[in-house]
């Protein structure tokens, strides 16, 4: 069965380019567009992995971060922040936080692409 | 006749005591003897044995006249006479006379005077030159601190201020300048803790022997601004002992303004990044599906081509808001100065030559003109415009020009050849500076519009050449004319006997009066009664430091009392509800009367009245008066207490002190920091000498006895 992965992003430029390129990979994709739209797409889709934006609105990535930390039927979520917020205290919050990665935009699709399979070991 | 008082005075005394001896003589004779005697001295003996004896007493008297004369008189006007030089009169000089003997001390008691003047006047002459060194000195300090641009503040280590300069002033005074002044506290300005903790860290440095101690801090200002403050100690050198901190400079200049710059450079410039980074994401993503996917759907691919083309365009968009709020960034900490416009000619120049590499010269440059400009941004569009002119128009020379014209100078840049058109000079104004790889985001548009400038072009006809003129602002006052008026108004920035202010750790009732710092003070109330709602209408005060009254220094406020005025009171104090109407509350004077008195003993005559008022407002302002205070009242009662009345008036007249403005708060209180100035002394008469003392004194009167 497909592994799932949740984009959660409020930028239409840059979901689009990520729902190709995980649709690409084989993934089965769900789109939030804000913070608490991405919390309950986590718990009716229950994603394998999330790509999390941190400047959302409603909820900020690092909120969402927390709140599916805290749930215990995501536990086993693999989170990956994506953000223009390249400063090393923000990196270091979000993997405090709970993310098991911290990619800074702009980014490489390859590496992205390639990470994500080896998170979800495909 | 007198001469001869010296030989009849031995040949009288002769006489009596021959006649005595006679007398008795003859009285013990048995009378059988008696004939026989009488018979041998007959009366011719007698009288020839009188006249011998009186010949010698004589000789005797003269000789031991002759002898007085030569020694012990003399010796006795020698006496009186150096007497006279040790006390009242020291050119006085003895004449030698009598014996040899006694003339040469004479001789001697005068040398040793004229020795004696001659190291005296040496010594005045020495005294009055090193004075006369140290006053020169003390002006020239201040008058270089009262030009300095910066705001500089000495201090005591108990942080009464000993010297500061107009800019202090300025920036630290508070709205009327107040808060700043000679021997006033410094933490009423700025906090104690941060100023207490900077001194500390010198103390540490001072110990480690590190070189130039000194700490910094930024704090705020009484008015909210952010100050940044630079501490450096005042040393006591002496041989062989490490120095001993005795005070401490401040220099502090507010940096409100570049801070605001800062953070607001700060926030775009991350937001620059953060913008660039998210929009390059999107294009970067965009491009590598395109180049991965060869085979993606043909509507895919033109999604795909439109992010690209739409975040590169919204990148180009967000960068040119960056670069218009920057240059407002930029343009906000441009700093302004004087500076006389033939230097800033030179700067252009030099920049002209060196940057853009052809020779300037110079046509009519007034002299006298001096500009209020930010000579850089100034020297840059100058450069920038010989850039073009040689670029564009293969100019080989510029010219510089400088005039006045009403209350602006005309600064031109002349070239030989065509004036410039409309179009050209369009771009060239609003062009960004760009020289030599050295980009800038000003163009000559907004310097000029931030000088309140202009600039055009013409042709200058008798020259044969046309020219470039910016308009630029006038200094209002040129540096010399404000030299004149620092000077005149020095006397009170500085006083050095505060250094000698003893430390804190004497406890204050001990100090002399003569040596404390006073804030005399008075208040017009509505009425006698504070606790059945009276309330004070006006506060005046001044200072009293090293026992100068400093009229300079003083603070006056009306005050709303948000009541109705009794037309009694009234007629007492002049003050009208129309006077009132819009004057600020109890609650914002008393806490700078308060910052006005930190650190001062307050005075007011009959104190207990204006306590009784303060204290009243005590708990809706929070301010509390916990220094000591002294009664003008009871002092007088000490000072004078066999006179019947003690009202300001009367202690005015019989003191001598003249009133002026009576029934003002500030008038009164000028009158009572007289009155009390005179006091002084009048109670150092009768021992009383220190604050404790005056107290202990104050309270025992009858006066004192009575309460309001």
């Amino acid at each position: 069965m497909a592994k799932r992965v949740l984009i959660a992003d409020d930028e239409a430029n840059i979901v689009a380019s990520l729902e190709f390129l995980m649709e690409q990979a084989g993934f089965e994709v769900r789109v939030a567009t804000n913070g608490r739209e991405a919390l309950e797409a986590a718990q009716s889709f229950l994603p394998d992995l999330v790509l999390l934006d941190v400047m959302m609105p409603e909820k900020n990535g690092y909120e969402v971060c927390q709140s599916l930390r805290q749930d215990p039927a995501l536990a086993a979520v693999k989170i990956v922040m994506l953000s223009a917020k390249g400063r090393e205290v923000e990196i270091a919050k979000g993997m405090e936080l709970g993310a098991d990665a911290y990619v800074t935009k702009p980014f490489s699709t390859r590496d992205l692409v390639a990470k994500v399979r080896e998170m979800l070991g495909v | 006749m007198r001469g001869w008082r010296h030989a009849i005075v031995p040949a009288l005394l002769v006489f009596v005591f021959a006649g005595v001896a006679a007398l008795v003589t003859w009285s013990d004779l048995p009378p059988e003897e008696r004939p026989a005697v009488a018979a041998a001295f007959s009366a011719q003996r007698v009288a020839v044995l009188l006249i011998l004896a009186l010949g010698f007493a004589a000789a005797v008297g003269f000789a031991a006249k002759r002898i007085a004369d030569r020694t012990v008189l003399p010796a006795r006007r020698i006496a009186e006479g150096m007497k006279l030089m040790l006390s009242s009169n020291p050119d006085f000089r003895v004449t030698p006379a009598g014996a040899p003997e006694i003339a040469e001390v004479a001789t001697l008691a005068n040398q040793l005077a004229d020795a004696n003047a001659a190291l005296k006047s040496d010594v005045e002459a020495k005294i009055g030159a090193a004075r006369a060194d140290l006053e020169a000195e003390k002006n020239r300090l201040a008058a270089l601190m009262s030009e300095l641009a910066s705001s500089v503040v000495v201090c005591n280590l108990e942080g009464a201020i000993l010297l500061y300069n107009g800019s202090a002033k300025r920036l630290l005074g508070g709205p009327d300048g107040s808060l700043v002044g000679l021997g006033r506290s410094v933490f009423g300005v700025l906090d104690r803790n941060v100023i207490l903790h900077a001194i500390d860290s010198i103390g540490r440095q001072l110990a480690n022997a590190v070189p130039h101690p000194d700490a910094q801090f930024v704090a705020a200002g009484p008015e909210g601004g952010l100050m940044r403050v630079r501490v450096a100690p005042v040393l006591a050198h002496a041989e062989g002992v490490p120095p001993e901190l005795t005070g401490y400079v401040l220099l502090v200049a507010d940096v409100t303004d570049s801070v605001e710059a800062g953070q607001r450079r700060d926030a775009l410039l991350q937001s620059l990044t953060e913008s660039g980074r998210a929009a390059l994401a999107n294009i970067r993503a965009s491009i590598e599906n395109l180049v991965e996917y060869t085979d993606m759907k043909p509507e895919r691919r033109a999604q795909f081509t439109a992010i690209i083309r739409d975040e590169a365009l919204k990148l180009s968009e967000r960068l040119d808001a960056v670069t218009r709020e920057f240059s407002e960034v930029v343009k906000s900490e441009y700093s302004v100065e004087e500076m006389r416009g033939e230097d800033l000619v030179a700067v252009a120049r030099a920049r002209i030559e060196s940057r853009v590499g052809i020779p300037t010269k110079l046509e009519t440059i007034d002299p006298n003109v001096w500009l209020k400009v930010d000579s850089f941004s100034i020297a840059q569009g100058l450069s920038y415009l010989a850039s073009r002119l040689k670029e564009d128009f293969e100019i080989r020379e510029v010219r510089f020009r400088l005039g006045v014209s009403g209350r602006h100078a005309q600064l031109d840049l002349l070239w030989r050849g065509a004036p410039l058109s409309a179009e050209t000079a369009f771009t060239w104004e609003n062009d960004p500076f760009h020289l030599g790889g050295e980009p800038s985001p000003l163009t000559l548009k907004n310097v000029l519009e931030r000088h309140g400038g202009e600039g055009w072009y013409q042709r200058d006809l008798p020259l044969q050449s046309a020219y470039y003129r910016l308009v630029l602002p006038l200094a209002t006052a040129p540096a010399r004319a404000r030299f004149t008026a620092a000077v005149a108004s020095r006397p009170e920035y500085y006083d050095f006997d505060l250094f000698r202010q003893l430390p804190q750790n004497r406890v204050l009732e001990e100090r002399p009066l003569a040596e404390l710092a006073f804030t005399v003070f008075d208040t017009e109330t509505t009425g006698l009664d504070p606790s059945a709602g009276d309330e004070i209408i006006s506060i005046g005060a001044v200072r009293i430091v090293n026992g100068r009254l400093l009229a300079g220094e003083s603070f006056e406020s009306l005050v709303d009392p948000k009541r109705e005025l009794s037309a009694a009171s009234i007629d007492v104090h002049g003050i009208t509800p129309e006077m009132l109407a819009g004057q600020p509350g109890i609650g914002d004077v008393l806490p700078r009367f308060a910052r006005f008195a930190e650190g001062t003993v307050l005075v007011a005559h009959n104190a207990a009245f204006d306590m009784r008022f303060l204290a009243m407002k005590e708990a809706a302002t929070g301010v509390r008066f916990t220094q000591p205070v002294l009664d003008t009242l009871l002092l007088s009662a000490v000072a004078n207490p066999n006179q019947e009345t003690h009202s300001l008036e009367a202690i005015a007249e019989r003191l001598g002190v003249a009133i002026v403005g009576r029934h003002t708060a500030l008038g009164d209180a000028l009158v009572t920091g007289d009155v009390f100035l005179r006091l002084v002394p009048l109670l150092a008469k009768q021992g009383i000498r220190t604050l404790g003392e005056a107290r202990a004194a104050s309270e025992k009167t009858f006066y004192a006895r009575v309460t309001y």
